[in-house]
């Protein structure tokens, strides 16, 4: 799509200048950081880059390497997070004891059978019946079904939240939780693909956008089987925890684990994208006409991609839930798990791996510091001010706090002005 | 009959103030798309940015509105329309405008136009505090009750004063906006670039100017929209989230690209809502003598709880996509 070709043909064998500066800047500022506010301190906002970068890196395949964009990040963070939650925590008995799961059971038969009634009412001009008498039918049949189904799942779900508080969790492994996460949030991704994809790149982002909201609507209302507002914690964590080994070790443990993950996810996207499959989805974004000239199937590839993109915000949702150790609907905010992923991609470099990892490090560590930056620099000016007989308002902290939402604003549209590649461009290998 | 006006109360009436808002909204969302081709999610900050401008005039004139016998906040509307048209055009010149220069992508376009909204939304915050703040400042809400002369009939017809205000505003800007694009040259003109822009140029039309236009008739609209939205209930800084998936459900259903679809999409959306939230086992009162029993037990008919009301536009969006994803009257981009 560039016509400067010169800038993304790599020199072969180039020293790699750019990425050495940048990721030695990186270090730097984390060992600042471990200076000024201890170890502890230092290794949770480590873990929780790292767990940036798995969102990170699925945001930059669905944006870099296929130029989808997805605007809804944080509904499959929550998705992930709600999976980690209900799989990891421990069995409520006042719940399983009662007759209540066999009622719950019996109200998502209801729902099951509901489903499959309409959609064989959608069939029924397969045996004969004229299409607009059809199309009555169904849409008849599903919205009173649906009134029907609704009240019940209202009974059973008013009466767990009167008697057991909540359905609690199934006890299992952490790991266990992060994989239906991430499983999911590709089925919703799946969903969302398939009507989107085929369209304009707006409608996607619309979409995702809705559906985000949705979720978040839909966990946080959802008391039977999330207590809503009331949040659940603590969640177990998959190695052992603060009050074994102490702070620093647990989280570093934690750390290495995130780590680990990063690395085989980086190891196979990087296999993946300089594999034909990678080379068709770049066919795909930089010239959609003459692949398909090609003979490729490009919707199929595009979902393809998109759900891989998706599958992994879930996992990376999940690994951030389980470490914050707490599942509140209410702490995701648009800004925090949507755009902050978006600036890091479109800042470290979209469809380059390690640009977009070398982004959400950098990207959290200036988040994470503005919050007390900001503050200090609030009261600075609020110690001016109060010096030249300003009348300054008090809930200046909470207001310092929202100079971040227009900081991150800037920030992305000053990098798509300046620096539309990012910091470390992608590469675009030329064969021959 | 009471059941009847209670239906009249909560649906139409209050389907008519969100459907007018999103309508208001919509227009302006799709003479974006239809001018410059891409999604301008900024759009409801802008409305939220013309109901601050609103707020910070009527707080520092309270007493404007008493000499014209309206509420304050209105008289002070057209000056905080002119605001927020000169701030479409400045964010267009200063973020957009170089974007396009450099022929990117529409998508990229709607990623800087988040960017606009975080940037407009942090600006709001950090000047009006987070919490939910009243138009009225100095003036009272008035609330007009039109008993129905039916026999039996006890309960009133309610309408809010800011509702009045909402339905004659938005049938003068509907015709405004009608008359302008229908009759004068730059609304023609903004037609024809729409249709088709590399003719209306090589005919002549000077598209730096249609898109000015576009933005200064945009930031109006959404200033109005936002104005009697924040009129209606309160002024929040954080409305437009939840304003943006109705507004673009609207223009879709719609037609993108067409401003008459707009407003009928605006309609559907927000009668849809409101539907969709109604509980209709008020509606079966009357007939309970002749209903089954199983059918009255439950008192709650209604499809969605409130706090699912966001699913509503998703939904009609969805199915919009599927089965016609032109919108109702053909718009031109899929």
């Amino acid at each position: 799509m560039e016509t400067k070709r010169a800038d993304t043909v790599t020199a072969p064998r180039r020293f790699p200048m750019r990425e050495v500066v940048l990721f030695a800047a990186v270090l730097v500022a984390v060992l600042g950081v471990y200076a000024v506010m201890g170890s502890a301190y230092g290794t949770r906002m480590l873990v929780e880059a790292a767990c940036y970068a798995i969102l990170a890196l699925g945001l930059t395949i669905q944006w870099g390497y296929a130029g989808q964009f997805n605007a809804g990040v944080m509904g499959f963070v929550a998705l992930g997070g709600f999976c980690a939650m209900f799989f990891s925590i421990p069995v409520n008995p006042a719940f399983w004891d009662s007759e209540l799961p066999g009622e719950l059971g019996l109200a998502l038969l209801y729902m099951i059978g509901a489903v499959l009634l309409v959609f064989g009412a959608t069939r029924l001009d397969r045996v004969g019946v004229p299409k607009v008498l059809r199309t009555v039918i169904a849409v008849l049949l599903a919205v009173v079904l649906y009134l029907v189904v609704i009240n019940v799942f209202r009974d059973v779900t008013g009466q767990i939240e009167s008697r057991a508080g909540f359905i609690g969790g199934l006890g299992l492994p952490v790991g266990v939780g992060w994989v239906v996460g991430g499983a999911l949030a590709g089925g919703v991704g799946y969903f969302i693909g398939r009507i989107c994809l085929g369209l304009r790149s707006d409608y996607l982002a619309i979409a995702t956008l809705g559906i985000a909201e949705i979720i978040k609507a839909f966990l946080k209302n959802s008391d039977w089987l999330t207590r809503g507002t009331a949040t659940v914690s603590p969640l177990p964590w998959p190695v052992p925890g603060p009050g074994e080994v102490g702070f620093t070790l647990a989280r570093a443990l934690y750390f290495s684990i995130t780590a680990v993950m990063i690395a085989v996810i980086f190891f196979l996207l990087t296999r993946a994208y300089h594999a034909p499959w990678g080379r068709m989805i770049r066919a795909i974004r930089d010239n959609e006409v003459s692949a398909a000239a090609m003979g490729k199937d490009i919707n199929k590839r595009r979902l393809e991609i998109f759900v891989l993109g998706c599958i992994l915000m879930g996992i990376g949702g999940a690994a951030l839930a389980s470490f914050n150790s707490i599942f509140d609907p209410q702490g995701y905010l648009p800004l925090n798990h949507t755009f902050l992923v978006l600036v890091m991609v479109i800042l470290g470099g979209p469809g380059n791996n390690l640009g977009t990892i070398f982004g959400a490090v950098a990207v959290y560590i200036i988040w994470i510091m503005s919050a007390p930056m900001a503050l200090f620099l609030m009261d600075m000016a609020m110690a001016l001010g109060a010096g030249l007989g300003w009348d300054t308002p008090t809930n200046m902290d909470s207001r310092a706090l929202q100079a971040r939402v227009f900081v991150i604003g800037l920030l992305i549209t000053l990098v798509l002005r300046f620096a539309p590649k990012g910091l470390l461009p992608e590469k675009v290998k030329h064969h021959g | 009959m009471n059941e009847l006006v209670f239906f009249i109360n909560n649906v139409l009436v209050s389907g008519s103030v969100s459907g007018s808002i999103y309508a208001i909204g919509a227009v302006g969302v799709t003479l974006v798309f239809s001018i410059m081709r891409f999604a301008h999610f900024a759009h409801a900050d802008m409305m939220t940015f013309g109901a601050f401008m609103v707020l910070l005039l009527t707080s520092v004139f309270p007493g404007a509105g008493a000499a014209f016998g309206v509420p304050t906040a209105l008289v002070m509307l057209p000056l905080a329309m002119a605001l927020t048209a000169l701030l479409a055009v400045g964010i267009d010149r200063a973020f957009y405008k170089p974007l396009r220069a450099h022929g990117v992508k529409p998508i990229v376009l709607v990623i800087g136009s988040l960017g606009v909204t975080l940037m407009l939304q942090g600006l709001i915050r950090l000047f009006s505090g987070t919490g939910g703040q009243s138009l009225y400042v100095d003036d009272r809400k008035e609330i007009f009750r039109l008993a129905l002369p039916i026999e039996g009939v006890r309960v009133p017809v309610v309408i809010t004063e800011p509702q009045f205000y909402l339905f004659v505003l938005t049938i003068v800007a509907v015709v405004a906006l009608h008359l302008f694009l229908s009759r004068s040259r730059l609304g023609k003109a903004m037609r024809a670039m729409s249709d088709n822009p590399d003719l209306a140029q090589a005919s002549g039309i000077n598209t730096n100017t249609i898109v000015a236009v576009t933005w200064v008739i945009v930031g109006g609209l959404a200033a109005i929209a936002g104005t009697l939205l924040s009129l209606d209930v309160t002024f929040k800084p954080d409305l437009s989230f939840f304003l943006l998936l109705p507004i673009f459900a609207a223009a879709i259903v719609g037609g993108v690209g067409r401003p008459y679809g707009a407003i009928a999409g605006g309609f559907v959306v927000g009668f849809a809502e409101t539907l969709a939230v109604f509980n209709w086992s008020v509606m079966l009162r009357p007939f309970r003598d002749s209903l089954p029993e199983w059918l009255l037990q439950s008192g709650n008919l209604a499809f969605v709880g409130t706090e699912y009301k966001i699913v509503v536009p998703f939904f009609i969006l969805v199915a919009i996509l599927i089965w016609r994803p032109t919108g109702i009257f053909k718009g031109k981009v899929i």
